[in-house]
């Protein structure tokens, strides 16, 4: 993965993503579904975190799933927003304060709505490019509703 | 009426520039059609049959003159010269070039006006009564309600990719003026034993292709907890919502598969972590968004002047024009004045600039400034004195704002239809001309009594035909356009949905069968009672004999 934003701005990655649901697992540090790392399965070398698809339930992640460096969501296509519930879900009520990170279909204009729901990184989708998309965090600089990023919501500091 | 703050105009300008990037990143071919298509739609912007149409947020149906001076002139500027009234109380230019719909959201922006979320699958315009505020029945106003989910809803950003669009309304008075029970979300304003205001809150009601009364989610929802209540309903629909196929993706399918009851226990269980949080509102902010909704220094006055009486009994047009178009006001000696937008042979809900301009002028000449737009596509004068509506009468008149239909059969809520949607089967504006002209004889028209007439060019339902006590809906039958005809549908508080007669009709036939169908009203009604309580007392046999005969 080599189209990252974090932090606002495009950086090298050094995890790698990994989609299939089998097969050996390469050296590095991995994103491995949520299914293969229920069944015990760990980076052979380097560290592990994991992926969650859109019909994955955040609310059941064990203490080992949320004590991961890592969290990352995936956006099949980017009108599927499922993934911002989950964020906001893992960052709410399962207090995650890892990395949380959007992968799949992401492009610039869903960051804004994902940095609000709690998502910290960005892998941009791999012919776009991650600085144009970066540039979307400063789109708004000021929302109507509370969210993960803005705890008081209009209505509390009229 | 509320008033931007901070916030609120830098949130509005930043989604134009947003857009504006949007805009130019597709006509410079870095947005493919498909990837700029929920970007526009989520900005009101679809691609029409001819051109672009562009739809502005009417939030909950409240102008002031000066937006409707702006919407006037971006009418003459950027379309050609008129626009459209919607049933959700927005308004659609329909010949905007899209490269210029940028430079018209930023003029909008200037008056405190948006098209943010007026299509796509995101959560829509909130609506709600057009009489909101003066109405006499009013058990408490709904605006700054509506107020708070606006701006709750408005670029919400856990919610911008629902599966399927979300519609809310909210009725504040003892009649449902705000088609409550056939929204994703209805609220209803009550206050319980110990005068606490609070929500009964229906969920999954819906016309389109499976057209669902509503269901109680929550008896009573105490208001401070509207918005984590709703985030938590938004959320489980979200997170459960069908999303492999468009048509089953409405929060009403979702509802009937898990049962009401099933449904309200998922909304339980998410609201319990959300409740009391930080969306939770203080007594402090709903004061503040009510203080935008005063009334305004209504003056003392005695109810029917002498004036206006005399008026009445010298001019039977004007009297006639009075008892339709006209409501009871809580001040007395004032009234609600609707402008009707169902005359002959203009398309319904369709204003021209110069109309526009007009009423924007009498709202500040015999009012305070301000006007609203019905769901049934007319525009509201709230508050006018009894004294001042013979000369309104006249002025109304001139400017072919005054026929005084409101509420009878020639009052047709109607799509723009197969004459400008892509979506559209069949045109509905020819249909409802040919309805108009048939019953176009002003005491027969006042005779038949109120009767809502609702056409919808094709399934969708936008002229929300399955709620018209006569409905129709245009088919496509083997590439020709035909018409289905329901009996029975109403809004308010016994929301029904219509019954089909039978098979379909071709276009030239509608009008007659309308007369068929009125024929037997006519002979079968008993005194005093109104077309909807005649087909719920007799059934729709009768009138389907009569139609097919």
């Amino acid at each position: 993965m080599h189209n990252l934003v974090k932090e606002g701005v495009p950086v090298e990655d050094a995890w790698q993503l990994v989609r299939e649901g089998e097969g050996e697992l390469p050296a590095g540090d991995l994103i491995l579904p949520l299914a293969r790392f229920l069944a015990g399965e760990r980076a052979p070398q380097g560290r592990t975190a994991v992926w969650f698809a859109p019909d994955d339930d955040p609310l059941a992640a064990a203490a080992d799933v949320l004590a991961l460096p890592l969290l990352a969501v995936d956006f099949p296509a980017f009108t599927d927003g499922r993934g911002y519930s989950i964020g906001r879900l893992l960052r709410e009520r399962r207090a995650f304060a890892g990395e949380l990170r959007a992968v799949g279909d992401v492009q610039r204009d869903q960051l804004h709505f994902l940095h609000q729901v709690g998502f910290d990184s960005f892998a941009i989708r791999a012919d776009l490019s991650a600085a144009d998309a970066a540039g979307a965090l400063a789109d708004f600089s000021a929302g109507c509703q509370t969210s993960w990023r803005r705890r008081q919501g209009r209505g509390l500091h009229v | 009426m509320y008033r931007y703050d901070e916030v609120d105009r830098r949130v509005v300008a930043e989604r134009v520039e947003q857009f504006r990037g949007q805009t130019q990143r597709f006509l410079a071919g870095q947005l493919s059609e498909d990837e700029f298509r929920p970007l526009r739609l989520m900005n009101g912007l679809y691609v029409q049959r001819h051109a672009p149409m562009l739809r502005v947020a009417i939030p909950y149906g409240h102008l002031r003159s000066g937006q409707l001076r702006t919407l006037a002139d971006i009418a003459r500027r950027y379309d050609r010269g008129y626009a459209h009234f919607t049933t959700r109380q927005n308004i659609q230019f329909n010949w905007p070039a899209l490269e210029t719909v940028p430079d018209i959201l930023a003029e909008l922006a200037e008056v405190e006006m948006h098209a943010i979320q007026t299509s796509g699958n995101c959560v829509r315009n909130t609506t709600t009564d057009a009489f909101a505020g003066v109405a006499a029945d009013e058990l408490a106003d709904p605006r700054p309600w509506c107020e708070i989910v606006r701006q709750w809803s408005t670029l919400h950003p856990e919610f911008a990719y629902l599966p399927r669009k979300f519609k809310i309304a909210v009725s504040g008075s003892a009649e449902d003026r705000a088609a409550t029970w056939v929204h994703d979300i209805g609220l209803q304003l009550r206050k319980n034993d110990a005068g606490e205001t609070g929500f009964r809150v229906l969920v999954g009601g819906g016309l389109g292709r499976t057209p669902i009364i509503g269901e109680e989610v929550c008896a009573f929802l105490p208001a401070r907890h509207l918005l984590t209540y709703l985030d938590a309903v938004l959320r489980v629909y979200n997170r459960f919502g069908r999303r492999d196929n468009k048509y089953k993706a409405r929060i009403k399918i979702l509802v009937k598969a898990l049962t009401v009851e099933g449904f309200a226990a998922k909304v339980d269980e998410e609201w319990r972590h959300l409740k009391d949080g930080a969306g939770t509102l203080a007594d402090a902010d709903v004061a503040h968004y009510a203080s935008f909704f005063v009334d305004p220094a209504y003056d003392t006055l005695e109810p029917n002047p002498a004036d206006f009486v005399r008026a009445q009994a010298e001019s039977p047009a004007f009297a006639r024009w009075v008892g339709r178009n006209t409501r009871p006001h809580k001040a007395p000696g004032y009234r609600s004045v609707t402008l009707s937008l169902k005359k002959t042979g203009v398309p319904p809900g369709d204003i021209s600039a110069a109309q526009m301009d007009a009423a924007a002028s009498w709202a500040d000449r015999f009012g305070y400034g301000e006007l609203r737009v019905s769901h049934e596509q007319n525009l509201i004068l709230p508050d006018v004195r009894e004294a001042d509506l013979f000369e309104l009468w006249q002025l109304a008149r001139e400017a072919g704002f005054a026929t005084p239909n409101i509420g009878l059969l020639t009052d047709i809520v109607c799509c723009p239809g197969g004459d400008f949607c892509a979506l559209a089967n069949a045109k509905s504006i020819p249909v409802a001309e040919a309805i108009q002209r048939r019953f176009e004889d002003a005491d027969y028209l006042h005779d038949l009594g109120e009767i809502e007439c609702n056409i919808s060019g094709c399934i969708n339902a936008c002229g929300h035909h399955h709620i018209g006590h006569i409905g129709v809906l245009g088919v496509d039958k083997n590439g020709e356009e035909w018409y289905q005809i329901t009996l029975g549908g109403s809004q308010g508080n016994e929301a029904s949905l219509g019954k089909v007669i039978g098979p379909s009709f071709a276009q030239e036939r509608v009008a007659e069968v309308f007369g068929r169908i009125l024929d037997v009203y006519v002979r079968d009604r008993l005194a005093g009672e109104r077309f909807i309580e005649t087909v719920r007392r007799v059934g729709i046999t009768p009138f389907k004999e009569a139609a097919y005969a």
